[in-house]
């Protein structure tokens, strides 16, 4: 079987998220391809690697040329690489990609396409199911093959607190892959990846939905990004209470991230947000103050290595998450704690 | 500008998932319901360009009969009409609530200017109802969008989102589809004569034919979370010291 995967790439790096998305491609491949590789290991001894290299890896646009996209889908389990190019196609255009996955789908006879769940993966995916009329299953944490057009799922709902089992049935299977869940593996040994260019029959309606792209934001940590994030919530009690959240967050490097209801409230803006509607973080330390813990937030917060929680309440549902606590007050314990930091260090 | 705003309601879920006994649902006997998040901004959002621009909001919503206390809270926002696709209370799949929405635009016989959805349900977070029902309806379509503007004319609409640390933008042609995410705005507290008005409010109400889709949910799962209970470190500030201790232990202290 064919397995497409929709490969991002911004400035020639192929997307971390993309990775992830080729290795479940390759499980997807490997699911179906299963019986086929038995029964050529019993006579030539070691698995080849066919099954394995049924993945198709597509990217759009200039960014990187064939050969530096080619080493770098080496080692993912990737046979071959499309380049889809059109004069018409100048940047992001997520109606064109999908006519294009669903071009390329049909001529290779492919049995799935697979997107990484970030905006674009399942903005593409869905315009790709729409296109060709059938159901598309965004962010799969797990995916197999279960004979002929059936597919065992297991999706990801409320971002990932609760896992929905499910069948697919369908000629073509369409997923995304949630984020932060499937490990990128790229210890397959080097492949030689043959790269094609394609360009694709688009309709005048597909160049409608077109992005313009403005310079990159420059400028501070980013809250996805930091390796530190101290977080406050509902405990801090009104927007003049995060001042001392900014000071510690300066003193450890990191930056402030806030539940829902801060931002709900209007205390601090919707960039800082956490959670399942805001921003996702992963960082080494997450220090939550004043937060109680809901399902929304704590979705957002499930990469981080470390989670440190300070709060009044020893029954909040945070404490269920995190792995050391202090109870106590946060407009006590904050201060205080920057004042120690502040001795430590040897500045006033 | 006519609007219409897609609303879903969803369980709070507070701060802990139950799953009934039948493990095809969320027990929500404890827990109330709510507007989805996105879709609440997507009704302010509404609301406020109908504001600016003249014409008015339709809320719609695919739901049991108790939806519509989702539709009522958005006409307290503004909204002046509320249409109920009304369901036996099953989940329905994002491709049969698609063609229902569909169906109902096409029954109001009243053309919009925007349609208005969340980017993606807070519970099946399936990310494809807006883009469906543009495709049906053969309307461009923007989604994950934070910040709408349309053009003087009221013939164009600019939609802004961020992808990696930028700023995108979709110039589209009216009508539209369009999906928000919370962040757009900060949808406002209902007045109380909002309230009252809601309260009166008559909705129409019709009820599409459920059909099963080739995506099946077989049961739910809580995920196995790997952290225990935390490591109580103290109380109040006599854990600062043990607090201080630990941050250095993680390497957190220059």
């Amino acid at each position: 079987m064919t397995v497409l995967c929709l490969v991002e790439h911004a400035a020639g790096e192929v997307a971390d998220t993309s990775r992830r998305a080729l290795t479940l491609a390759r499980q997807l491949a490997d699911s179906a391809g299963g019986a086929a590789r038995t029964a050529a290991a019993s006579e030539a001894g070691p698995a080849p690697d066919g099954a394995a290299r049924a993945v198709t890896a597509v990217a759009f646009g200039s960014g990187p040329d064939g050969t530096a996209l080619a080493g770098q889908l080496s080692g993912h389990g990737v046979a071959d690489a499309y380049l889809v190019e059109s004069p018409d196609l100048v940047g992001y255009a997520p109606q064109a990609w999908a006519r294009a996955l669903a071009g390329l789908a049909g001529e290779l006879g492919a049995t799935a396409v697979v997107a990484a769940g970030t905006d674009r993966g399942n903005e593409v995916l869905a315009h790709l199911g729409a296109i060709i009329g059938l159901p598309m299953a965004a962010n799969c944490a797990a995916a197999a093959a279960d004979g002929a057009g059936r597919w065992r799922l297991t999706r990801h709902r409320w971002a990932g607190s609760l896992l929905e089992d499910a069948v697919l049935e369908a000629p073509v299977a369409l997923l995304t892959v949630a984020p932060d869940v499937v490990a990128a593996e790229s210890s397959l040994g080097p492949s030689a990846v043959s790269v094609r260019s394609y360009e694709p029959a688009l309709e005048p309606a597909d160049l409608v939905i077109r992005a313009t792209e403005s310079a990159g934001r420059s400028g501070g940590v980013s809250l996805a990004t930091a390796r530190v994030v101290v977080g406050g919530g509902r405990g801090v009690g009104g927007p003049e209470g995060f001042g001392a959240l900014e000071e510690l967050a300066g003193l450890l490097g990191g930056v402030v991230g806030v539940s829902r209801v801060v931002t709900s409230e209007g205390w601090r803006p919707h960039k800082q947000q956490v959670g399942q509607t805001g921003t996702r973080i992963s960082p080494e330390l997450y220090l939550a103050c004043g937060i109680s813990g809901a399902i929304q937030h704590m979705a957002g917060c499930l990469s981080a290595k470390h989670i440190v929680a300070v709060n009044t309440d020893a029954d909040a549902p945070i404490l269920a998450h995190a792995d050391y606590a202090v109870i106590g007050d946060l407009n006590q314990v904050i201060p205080a704690l920057i004042s120690a930091i502040r001795a430590r260090n040897g500045s006033p | 500008m006519e609007v219409l705003a897609c609303v879903k309601r969803v369980p709070m879920v507070g701060g802990k998932i139950v799953i009934t006994p039948n493990g095809c649902a969320i027990d929500t006997r404890m827990s109330g319901f709510t507007v989805s998040p996105h879709e609440e901004c997507a009704v302010e959002e509404a609301v406020r360009l109908a504001e600016r621009h003249g014409g008015t909001v339709t809320v719609l919503t695919l739901g049991p009969p108790e939806a519509a206390d989702q539709l009522r809270d958005a006409l307290a926002l503004g909204a002046s009409r509320a249409v109920l696709l009304e369901t036996d209370g099953r989940e329905w799949g994002p491709m049969a609530t698609a063609e229902a929405i569909v169906a109902a635009i096409g029954r109001a016989g009243q053309p919009y200017d925007l349609l208005l959805f969340g980017n993606e349900s807070a519970d099946t977070g399936g990310y494809q109802v807006p883009v469906r029902v543009a495709h049906a309806l053969g309307l461009p379509c923007a989604t994950g969008i934070k910040g709408i503007e349309v053009a003087a004319d009221g013939g164009r609409v600019t939609a802004r989102r961020e992808h990696l640390g930028a700023e995108e933008t979709f110039d589209l042609p009216l009508p539209a589809v369009i999906s928000v995410k919370e962040g757009i705005n900060l949808p406002r507290y209902p007045s109380l004569p909002g309230r009252l008005r809601a309260k009166r409010a008559s909705l129409e109400r019709f009820t599409p034919d459920w059909h099963a889709e080739g995506l099946a949910i077989a049961g739910l799962r809580v995920p196995a979370t790997e952290r225990h209970r935390a490591e109580i470190l103290g109380a109040g500030t006599d854990a600062v010291p043990a607090l201080v201790a630990l941050l250095a232990e993680l390497g957190v202290l220059s």
